[in-house]
């Protein structure tokens, strides 16, 4: 019955999450239309069930680890890893942007849909091991998100981000495509294991190499390539942002990790890249957020600081290094999907509630809110108790490890800037009076679970690290 | 072992204290502060059965906890007590609850809240003394930030805000960097135990190269500097003793300054003997300075409570200067100040916030002549001050006495210098306290003010108890001290080929050994 040369059926079981993820974003869309549009409930159960079952097919696609598809896609614990990140990324965006779309007013059949394929984009990402299968995952969450950062179609400001990003995005996407021919033609294949064993033509392949970082260095928002970063991320609808912060970025950093530690040509080509990459980033994050108003695009600047932090445990090249930065990942993910999700509730009708003076006496109005913010804030500083603090701890230890000591001192460093703005949000809740009196806005249930979920997850990481961190130190060392 | 949990039981009772404080209503002030204050004295009592258990003879830590935390990397839940941190923790929770005291009804807004940090704080400080792993030090080290920015930041004066995030952000920068510090030191002997890191360095298994040394020494020298705080790095304190409510000013200059001292000799010292004595003379001229400095400044200051807390800068240069003077007994007479400016100065403070709860102002201009309408304060305060200039027979002159003999020994005109802070500061105080007390009443309203209250009596009574004790019967507390101080000194002490890689012998640093660092070293060397 099968045509001749159908992939067995473990390969499909490999592929089974994104497979999952596809079929639902596809049975939404076809829901959609025969539903009012007032009516959001099976649209968004649907998205819920098929984020839900990609998680369990996840689990499924962990019981047979090893290649899939001639090696285009490998399953390791490290792509494992990944899947569980962005899947459940994927889950907590769409439960903390219902309530934001029927307060906006916006169709949410098209948005779980496009979140979901998106997700598959990333998690093809996360497996891929040959370059034109990640080129098609990168291009797939990319288009999604062009879209979703749109979606308040009505907004100025919505539109103008997206233009942005979706020219920014095909010229870093066209940067990548053009590193994987470059290379390809040096070393005539586009399988990562096989790319140090093929006779190279060694400039070419530096040449294409220094492209597919430029490529996936826009994608991560490092500094020189951040400039996009805070006007999409402001312009975007707050949960858009969310996702956007959290989920591209892991899938990115993914690609880099798995063509780093794969290709010895590629990780002694990179290392000045990564440092300085990484310390330019840090201080461009950090020193423009000292000076925001709005605490969306404050939390942007601070997102471009942390891909900084990551990229310092890239410079790393060990594997507690490989470690610390999927450990990171983790950390990061849940404070900023938190903070976002909400802010996005803070942010009321239209989202004009995004100044820092208006989040002012929020400590005694809605202390839950604020307490929630806090700690969140508090995990992106970095203080003890927290997953970002412990996650930061590693990092510190694989630059140590690798006898980058300055660099080290540089992240001390924008510590102590970034302390400075996250502590201002914090003083306004909590020290100054309310300016004006505005009715506390109950939390949604949905809301409300996604803020349990990420505030839960913060502090249970900064006290028992030790089951994610074991899967991440696993997975590092499996990596290659 | 039925002490087992001692000491994790006087860390955390403050800290389960303020969840059930949360558990209270919001507005039920009177059951919040006597369950805070209930806490509180419970907590100095089971910390005083410490004193039972306690083993004066022995230099080692005592009731000690170590159970596995975290597996990569290898950290412990490790707690143990030992000479100076327990006289430390005493203090701690002997100040803690006069603090909540003094607190009583200067502090109308969010009660609960306020009760809470303080406990909180609390819980945060002693870890800070009993933590054995240096990752548990720099946790309980950075959880104390918070509720003291919060105590700052919310119930403080005018320029709160402002005095919080400096707070904050001066000891961040210090501690940042210990954090790196602390992280080099485990690449190197791949524990975060102290003991065990400690026992590495002294018997020269573990060698750290000069310059690391130096480095490290610096990273950690400089989060305690900050905390001390050392002069040029003392800009924070004024601002945050002055803006900070009573209670917040008391644990500051009672408590948190001690932190820094007490790193000084729990870290820098034993850790890195050579670099610190290579930058003793620095750091002891950089004390000179603050002492002379600090008591100069608060000669002319026209605020009651700016003028103390220069004269803590004063103070904490004697305790710096005797640390580095590097003898037994310097080092024992700073372990006995630091215990002397926090019952003395914390007695300054609670008295200062006495007269600011009557008139709302620090100035020491809004007030003169008040010993006769307030004489029982009047002559508390007096006491107080007398403590705190060194007056013989009281605390202060033991502490300043040790720390000027043992540094005339070491090196003569250090004390000479520093002989003229104790001079300078019987100038300030009593001035300070003629303008405030005696003469005639100078501004009317003054006439009336009242006379200390039956709580305020409890809290200055059993400061001045204390004061006198250690100022006459200061043999118990010195004999134990003692035994801490020549450990300090013995800590420092390694074999042979550590002084011959100082010295500059050629040889390379002898790292011998399965340590992680050198493998990736190697890996390093060897790579193209």
């Amino acid at each position: 019955m099968l045509p001749p040369n159908f992939p067995p059926l473990e390969d499909i079981l490999r592929l089974a999450p994104e497979v999952v993820l596809c079929v639902f974003g596809i049975l939404i869309m076809l829901v959609d239309p025969f539903v009012p549009r007032a009516y959001r409930a099976p649209t968004r159960t649907l998205a819920l069930l098929g984020a839900g079952l990609a998680l369990g097919a996840t689990s499924l696609a962990a019981l047979h680890p090893g290649l899939a598809f001639y090696g285009l896609l490998r399953i390791d614990s490290f792509s494992v890893f990944l899947h569980w990140l962005i899947g459940g990324i994927a889950a907590l965006v769409i439960l903390g942007s219902s309530d934001y779309l029927a307060r906006e007013g916006l169709p949410s059949g098209e948005f779980y849909a496009l979140v979901l394929f998106g997700t598959a984009g990333m998690e093809v990402m996360a497996s891929a091991q040959e370059l034109v299968t990640a080129f098609i995952g990168l291009e797939m969450s990319s288009i999604a998100s062009y879209i979703l950062a749109s979606y308040r179609r009505n907004a100025p400001r919505a539109n103008e981000s997206a233009m942005k990003y979706f020219l920014l995005g095909s010229f870093a996407t066209a940067f990548f495509l053009y590193g994987v021919a470059l290379v390809y033609g040096a070393t005539g294949t586009t399988l990562l294991p096989q790319m140090d064993r093929a006779p190279a033509n060694p400039t070419l392949l530096k040449l294409g190499l220094g492209m597919i970082f430029i490529g996936l260095a826009f994608k991560v928002a490092a500094a020189p390539f951040q400039l996009w970063t805070p006007d999409v991320y402001e312009g975007a609808p707050t949960p858009v942002t969310a996702l956007l912060s959290a989920g591209p970025k892991a899938a990115a950093f993914a690609v880099l990790l798995r063509i780093m530690v794969t290709v010895v040509a590629a990780s002694q080509l990179w290392f000045w890249a990564l440092w300085i990459a990484a310390a330019l980033t840090m201080f461009a994050g950090n020193l423009a957020a000292l000076v925001q108003s709005s605490v969306k695009r404050m939390l942007a600047y601070s997102s471009i600081a942390h891909a900084g932090y990551i990229l310092v445990a890239f410079a790393a090249r060990n594997e507690i290094g490989t470690a610390a930065v999927l450990f990171y990942l983790v950390a990061y993910a849940l404070m900023k999907l938190g903070a976002f999700t909400l802010m996005a509730h803070l942010g009321g009708e239209g989202e004009r509630r995004l100044e820092i003076n208006d989040y002012a006496g929020l400590g005694e109005q809605q202390p839950v809110a604020a307490a929630c913010l806090s700690l969140y804030l508090l995990s992106l500083l970095g203080l003890p108790v927290t997953a970002g603090f412990l996650g930061k701890l590693y990092i510190f230890n694989a630059a140590l490890k690798s006898h980058l000591v300055w660099l080290a001192v540089l992240l001390a460093v924008n510590s102590v800037i970034a302390a400075y703005y996250y502590l201002r949000i914090i003083v306004v809740m909590y020290m100054r009076p309310a300016q004006q009196e505005w009715a506390p806005l109950p939390i949604p249930a949905a809301v409300g679970l996604v803020l349990l979920v990420t505030a839960a997850g913060t502090l249970y990481l900064g006290l028992f690290p030790g089951i994610v961190m074991n899967f991440a130190a696993q997975s590092a060392l499996l990596l290659r | 072992m039925p002490n087992s949990y001692l000491l994790t039981v006087i860390t955390f009772l403050p800290l389960a204290g303020s969840a059930a404080l949360l558990l209270l209503r919001g507005d039920d002030h009177a059951w919040i502060r006597r369950l805070a204050l209930v806490v509180a004295l419970a907590e100095f009592i089971i910390s005083l059965l410490l004193l039972r258990g306690f083993d004066t003879a022995s230099p080692f830590y005592q009731f000690e906890e170590r159970r596995a935390w975290m597996t990569s990397p290898p950290i412990y839940y490790h707690l143990g007590v030992y000479g100076i941190s327990l006289f430390l923790v005493l203090l701690t929770t002997f100040l803690t609850p006069l603090a909540l005291l003094a607190s009583w009804t200067s502090i109308a807004k969010r009660v609960r809240e306020f009760f809470v940090m303080l406990l909180v704080l609390e819980t945060g400080m002693i870890g800070v003394f009993l933590a054995l792993d240096l990752f548990l030090f720099f946790l309980f080290w950075e959880a104390m930030l918070l509720p003291m920015y919060f105590l700052i930041g919310i119930w403080g004066h005018e320029r709160r805000i402002y005095a919080a995030v400096k707070f904050v952000l001066f000891t961040m920068a210090g501690s940042v960097l210990m954090l790196v510090g602390m992280l080099w030191l485990y690449n190197v002997t791949g524990s975060f135990d102290l003991p065990v890191i400690q026992g590495l360095l002294q018997s020269g298994q573990v060698g750290l190269a000069p310059r690391a040394e130096l480095l490290l020494f610096g990273a950690f020298f400089l989060a305690f500097a900050i905390k001390v705080p050392l002069f040029p790095l003392h800009t924070w304190l004024p601002d945050a003793h002055v803006e900070a409510p009573t209670a917040g000013s008391v644990i500051l200059a009672g408590v948190l300054l001690k932190m820094g001292t007490y790193g000084l000799l729990r870290f820098c010292l034993p850790l890195f003997p050579e670099a610190s004595r290579r930058m003793a003379p620095y750091v002891a001229t950089l004390a000179i300075i603050g002492i002379i400095y600090g008591a100069l400044v608060a000669m002319v200051q026209p605020d009651l409570k700016k003028l103390i807390a220069y004269s803590s800068v004063s103070h904490l240069g004697f305790v710096v200067l005797g640390i580095f003077a590097l003898n037994t007994i310097s080092i024992e007479g700073s372990i006995y100040q630091m215990l002397n400016h926090g019952v003395s100065t914390g007695a300054l403070f609670l008295l200062a916030g006495m007269l600011y709860d009557r008139r709302h102002t620090h100035l020491i201009s809004e007030f003169g002549g008040l010993a006769t309408p307030m004489p029982v304060l009047s002559a508390l305060f007096l006491f107080v001050c007398l403590s705190s200039l060194g007056l013989p027979m009281l605390n202060g002159f033991v502490g300043e006495f040790l720390i000027l003999l043992g540094t005339y020994g070491h090196n003569a005109r250090w004390a000479t210098f520093a002989a003229t802070g104790v001079i300078l500061s019987a100038i300030y105080l009593l001035w300070a306290y003629q303008r405030v007390f005696f003469g005639g009443v100078t501004v009317e309203r003054n006439r009336a003010l009242p006379d200390a209250s039956r709580r305020e009596r409890v809290i200055l009574f059993s400061m001045a108890a204390v004061i006198l004790w250690m100022g006459i019967g200061s043999a118990p507390f010195t004999r134990r001290m003692e035994a801490s101080s020549e450990h300090v000194l013995t800590q420092m002490q390694r074999p042979s080929s550590y002084e011959a890689r100082w010295n500059g012998t050629p040889q390379s640093a002898p790292l011998e050994g399965k340590l992680p660092v050198l493998a990736v070293a190697q890996e390093r060397a060897g790579h193209p």
